[in-house]
């Protein structure tokens, strides 16, 4: 019987995957794709301990973190995408104790959508009810084809369901909506491919609402009528539909009311479910955790001394950063000095910086304490939560001997 | 992917017979089907008019280790793999139903398609298709490649 790993690589957490270990390293990963291969093979350029670039043992890394940590008026804990749930638990308790402004990378990433989810404003379905049962799949502003290569052929599109027995020769129709034809778009066929112009999304909404409603669909940017019917006639004749909603929608949208809207109607006329394409493979996981417990699912700030939360967007990374509110950070698998802009992320440097992670990256490179953690789902086992809310349980691969960051976190806790 | 036209327009078209073959027409339709080289086409290596269309024709017929005995060529440098062909791959899906075809790993030893450190390898070509006697042009793997990384010749 063959073993099988879960991949770390994204939020598809494909759990079918083999590896070939030797030496303690592993040499060989099969069914992964490109990405999960390259996780699962660690990093090229592992992180070092140290506490102001100076050489250190966990030990000290630590005593110094929480230093840091208990000294800091407002300090922002921030990362979480990449760590196991019982790692996110601690990271949230450690900002309930020390007031802290806590965040990760759904803030500025499918954040608004599992908001909507987690308050049931949206009806979603698991990645195994789409290979079962879907049979229109729009991907809008997603390009599964480069952020999670084996979308289509695990579950939305290519393969074998108990109602979908014929796959997607006869039994599936797939259509990309997105501004430019992506690889994703061209698996998808021309005649099912709508391409519209940069930040139109809403109004194309509205015109796909009018066209569902048998009105003649306008718009601004004088999309073909009959393609906007046709796509309308397609969406109705769906027994079950999903809209998997990629960054280039979440971005393209002020606010979420078209979306809803447009998913009550489809909801009208036949039966649809909308499925977040979330890119890191925990980061469903801490909203939801950090929804449990305080009713929001990203962007808050806890007071030190009652223990209340705020929630709003002048507590997310990027404006806590942009008002220079907060006085130290502790950042956790993620690298915030390469992925935020620069004007904003800048500051960063200019405050005592943690870093935990298993690689090296820019942010290291600038940080007071560096701790190096087990990669996790390769070095470390934990529990993590699919893009669709599924929990799945990350296999130990290989031995290390670094700590996980849950240690890490829960030694940094008990000295604070 | 190449037709035999354009690689004819980058051919010397002298006729040459150096190469083996009786016309530049005759070379083109072996180098499309990999039979032979570009640098077997020996003034069009030599000559300094020709280094252009050298260049040129060496971009278009990617280098190939192992074509198989179908034709089949995966580019390793292209393939991200997704794994799309090994699930659409009605070979795939007839010999492993609840692996390959469901969009799992696949457990059957006679698939064609399997995603080994990212990348596609192909192996019991004579499974596939467009092998054998009755043969068809399935392009079920060609159609779901997002990156073109297969290609028949």
């Amino acid at each position: 019987m063959t073993e099988y790993y879960v991949c770390p690589g994204c939020a598809l957490l494909c759990d079918d995957i083999e590896v070939e270990i030797e030496d303690g390293k592993v040499t060989k990963v099969n069914s992964a794709c490109r990405k999960g291969v390259a996780r699962m093979k660690g990093c090229s350029d592992p992180m070092e301990c140290t506490v102001d670039d100076e050489k250190t043992d966990v030990d000290a890394a630590i005593t110094k973190a929480a230093d840091i940590l208990r000294e800091a008026k407002d300090p922002l804990i921030f990362g979480h995408g990449n760590s196991s749930s019982q790692a996110q638990q601690l990271s949230i308790d450690i900002a309930k104790r020390t007031g802290a402004y806590l965040d990760d990378t759904s803030s500025f990433c499918q954040g608004p959508i599992i908001e909507a989810i987690l308050q049931d404003k949206l009806k979603t379905c698991t990645l195994d009810d789409i290979r079962h049962k879907a049979d229109v799949i729009v991907f809008w502003g997603a390009d599964p084809s480069n952020s999670h290569p084996r979308h289509l052929s695990r579950y939305s599109y290519f393969p074998r369901g108990n109602e979908r027995q014929r796959g997607w020769e006869e039994d599936r129709t797939a259509i990309a909506i997105d501004i430019r034809k992506s690889d994703t778009a061209e698996i998808c066929g021309q005649s099912n491919f709508y391409r519209i112009p940069m930040a139109a999304d809403a109004e194309f909404m509205e015109a796909l609402v009018s066209a569902l409603s048998g009105k003649v669909p306008k718009t601004s940017f004088d999309f073909d009528k009959k393609k906007i019917l046709q796509l309308a006639n397609v969406l109705k004749k769906a027994k079950f539909g999903v809209i998997c909603v990629g960054l280039g929608l979440v971005y393209s949208l002020d606010e979420l009311e078209p979306l809803f809207i447009l998913m009550d109607k489809l909801n009208e006329v036949s039966s649809f479910h909308l499925l977040p394409m979330v890119g890191q493979y925990n980061m469903r996981g801490f909203n939801q955790n950090l929804f449990d417990k305080t009713g929001y699912i990203n962007r808050v700030k806890f007071d030190g001394e009652d223990n209340s939360v705020k929630h709003g967007a002048d507590f997310s990374v990027i404006e806590s950063l942009r008002n220079r509110s907060v006085d130290a950070a502790l950042i956790i698998g993620s690298d915030p000095l390469s992925s935020l802009p620069l004007s904003v992320a800048r500051y960063l440097a200019e405050i005592p910086l943690i870093t935990i992670d298993p690689c090296r990256n820019l942010t290291a490179t600038k940080s007071t304490v560096t701790i190096p953690c087990a990669l996790s789902g390769v070095e470390a086992g934990g529990t993590a939560m699919r893009m669709d809310g599924v929990e799945v349980e990350l296999k130990k691969v290989i031995d290390t001997d670094n700590l996980t960051d849950e240690e890490i976190l829960r030694r940094i806790k008990e000295a604070i | 992917m190449a037709n035999v036209m354009e690689i004819y327009q980058l051919l010397p078209k002298t006729n040459c017979k150096e190469c083996g073959k009786s016309t530049c027409m005759a070379f083109a339709v072996d180098l499309l089907a990999r039979k032979v080289k570009v640098d077997d086409c020996i003034p069009l290596v030599n000559e300094e008019k020709y280094k252009d269309n050298y260049e040129k024709l060496s971009e278009i017929i990617a280098p190939v280790g192992d074509v198989t005995e179908t034709g089949l060529i995966v580019h390793d440098d292209k393939c991200i793999g997704c794994g799309n062909c090994v699930v659409a791959c009605p070979v795939n899906v007839a010999n492993d139903p609840q692996g390959a075809g469901s969009g799992k790993a696949p457990t059957s030893d006679k698939v064609i398609f399997k995603v080994e450190d990212g990348v596609v390898k192909a192996r019991n070509v004579e499974e596939c298709r467009r092998f054998g006697e009755n043969k068809i042009l399935c392009v079920a793997c060609i159609d779901t490649c997002p990156t073109k990384a297969i290609e028949f010749v």
